[in-house]
């Protein structure tokens, strides 16, 4: 049995040294960074965090990175929510095609987007709006929405909403306050990975903003520009892009476990 | 039974609408441009399938193509055994789980250039620690930068340790569905830890495994950033994927009309092998 536990300790250490070298790095000068190895910093300093907390156009990015996600994910699971119900209760016409071009559009190379997604969402006058990064991450997301929660919908025995119609349950109250609270571990682990897949992404979410609405990653590519790479601000900012997602992980991580297995998902 | 209603498509029609002006309208373009030929000042001249041709003749393309062939390959054939091997060793109850699975899911809520850039701090030759490491410590001459061969190595080391947690995730979620009553009865039966992987535990992940092999081929088929970020193509044109090849024509050069052609033929594969999956190993869902 110890034996066996061996195999994710050893891959959990895996994982963590990319990140413990991307925190040590945050807390060195970059001239320390810059003059040579060392495995702990060895002049410990907040310098890096201080500039980036007390920089607008820095602290602003996350703001921006944030809205743009919250909005993704609200949009997403709202729209996705009645389709994944049509999905998992109803036969129509088309519904198995539509269900894997709905699929399909997760497939879609980013590169191929970019610039046609630049010129529609000028064209409709979106450009540089927070809300046009997050339509646009619904490309991807909400088709990854509707099929979670489809999964878990099918696994909801039908009985439920015909008994609540008998009930005299209208379906918006129905779908509220028996059918939503019935799924909630479907719609957390959906959420989950709206945020996720908005938030590490970073091709369109650049290049549908400029100023206003500005990421966190693009505004990292600034630590490029002047006097060489500043290696330690770069590090601090890369480590506070760890912690939104950390906290969501940790709120959903029940969900992740036992979520899956139900239905087909 | 699922009831015939076509009032679904009600239900359906908010998702229908946002996706299609998000796919469609930009696919439109694509197509347009794609038979297509400019010298800028928005002149275009009609030019058939031209760039299609050129294309489907060009080394360039069959060399970043095979690249892409060959990176998705190596992912998929590391990634989903490691990911099943790591997800049977898990502890299934106690303190630990939700533990490892935050710290496994670490990796994959890290935005793709940070990835990129935590990749390329790590292994400096000089001053990043699995460089120093290799170079000063072990004695390997190690530069990701210089030799091709490091580089492949560094980045599907990189995207093994960014993805292989989505696998262990989902197959994990897989195995724990399965009752205990199962264990007892081939415990009773007398069965091998191999039969009970190969009848019980495996059919069992069946479902949540079509989805990881899938999400990582369409992934890693359109890998772009971390590796943009991490070796930009280079050295030379050793880890030039077609997704790289792709921007590098489109946003550098500025040729619409091949890069479009050539985002087509890109979709229309991922399309086909996704489907060729998807067909395959949802097949016996019906029965």
């Amino acid at each position: 049995m110890r034996k066996r536990s061996l195999i994710p300790i050893l891959y959990i250490l895996f994982l963590m040294l990319p990140i413990y070298w991307l925190i040590a790095m945050s807390f060195k000068t970059t001239n320390e960074i810059l003059s040579g190895f060392s495995l702990f910093p060895q002049t410990f300093t907040w310098d890096n965090y201080i500039t980036i907390f007390t920089d607008p156009s820095w602290y602003w990015a996350y703001v921006n990175s944030i809205i743009y996600v919250s909005l993704n994910t609200v949009i997403s699971i709202c729209v996705a929510l009645p389709a994944a119900y049509a999905f998992s209760r109803y036969r129509f016409l088309g519904d198995k095609t539509l269900f894997f071009w709905l699929l399909t559009n997760r497939m879609a190379p980013a590169a191929v987007f970019v610039l046609p997604f630049f010129q529609l969402y000028s064209a409709v006058g979106l450009f540089d709006t927070h809300i046009a990064v997050a339509l646009a991450h619904c490309l991807f997301n909400i088709p990854l929405a509707v099929w979670i929660l489809e999964g878990f919908m099918s696994g909801v025995p039908k009985e439920l909403d015909e008994t609540a119609y008998i009930d005299g349950y209208s379906f918006p109250r129905f779908f509220i306050t028996i059918f939503l609270p019935a799924i909630k571990a479907g719609v957390g682990v959906a959420a989950f990975f709206c945020f996720m897949f908005s938030w590490v992404e970073l091709l369109l979410a650049k290049n549908l903003t400029a100023v206003y609405a500005k990421p966190i990653a693009a505004e990292m590519t600034k630590t490029a520009s002047s006097a060489g790479y500043e290696l330690g601000l770069l590090a601090a900012a890369g480590t506070l892009t760890i912690i939104p997602g950390a906290i969501v992980i940790y709120f959903v991580r029940n969900y992740i476990a036992k979520g899956f297995a139900l239905g087909r998902v | 039974m699922k009831t015939q209603n076509q009032k679904a498509w009600f239900f359906v029609l908010p998702v229908l609408l946002l996706v299609a002006f998000n796919a469609l309208i930009p696919m439109m373009t694509v197509v347009n441009y794609s038979v297509q030929e400019t010298f800028g000042n928005n002149v275009f001249f009609w030019h058939g399938v031209g760039w299609f041709e050129d294309l489907l003749n060009s080394e360039r393309f069959h060399a970043a193509l095979g690249r892409q062939i060959l990176f998705t390959t190596i992912i998929l054939l590391i990634e989903i055994p490691l990911g099943i091997v790591i997800a049977l060793a898990m502890p299934r109850k106690g303190i630990w789980v939700p533990v490892c699975l935050v710290l496994m899911a670490l990796p994959m809520l890290i935005p793709w250039n940070v990835v990129g850039a935590m990749w390329n701090i790590f292994t400096l030759p000089d001053i990043g620690l699995l460089g120093y490491l290799m170079n000063t410590t072990l004695g390997i001459d190690y530069d990701m930068t210089q030799d091709p061969f490091a580089a492949w190595v560094t980045i599907v080391t990189m995207d093994v340790w960014h993805w292989t947690s989505l696998v262990v995730l989902l197959c994990y979620a897989g195995l724990v569905s399965i009752p205990d009553a199962y264990y007892q009865a081939a415990k009773i039966d007398g069965a091998s830890s191999w039969s009970v992987f190969r009848y019980i535990q495996l059919p069992k992940m069946k479902q949540v495994l079509t989805i990881a092999i899938l999400l990582r081929f369409m992934d890693s088929f359109n890998i772009y950033t971390e590796v943009f970020v991490m070796t930009g193509g280079g050295p030379g044109n050793s880890t030039t994927f077609l997704s790289i090849d792709l921007v590098k024509i489109a946003l550098g050069q500025f040729d619409l009309g091949p890069a479009a052609a050539m985002s087509l033929i890109y979709f229309a594969i991922t399309l086909l092998v996704s489907w060729l999956f998807y067909t395959l190993m949802t097949k016996d869902d019906g029965k």
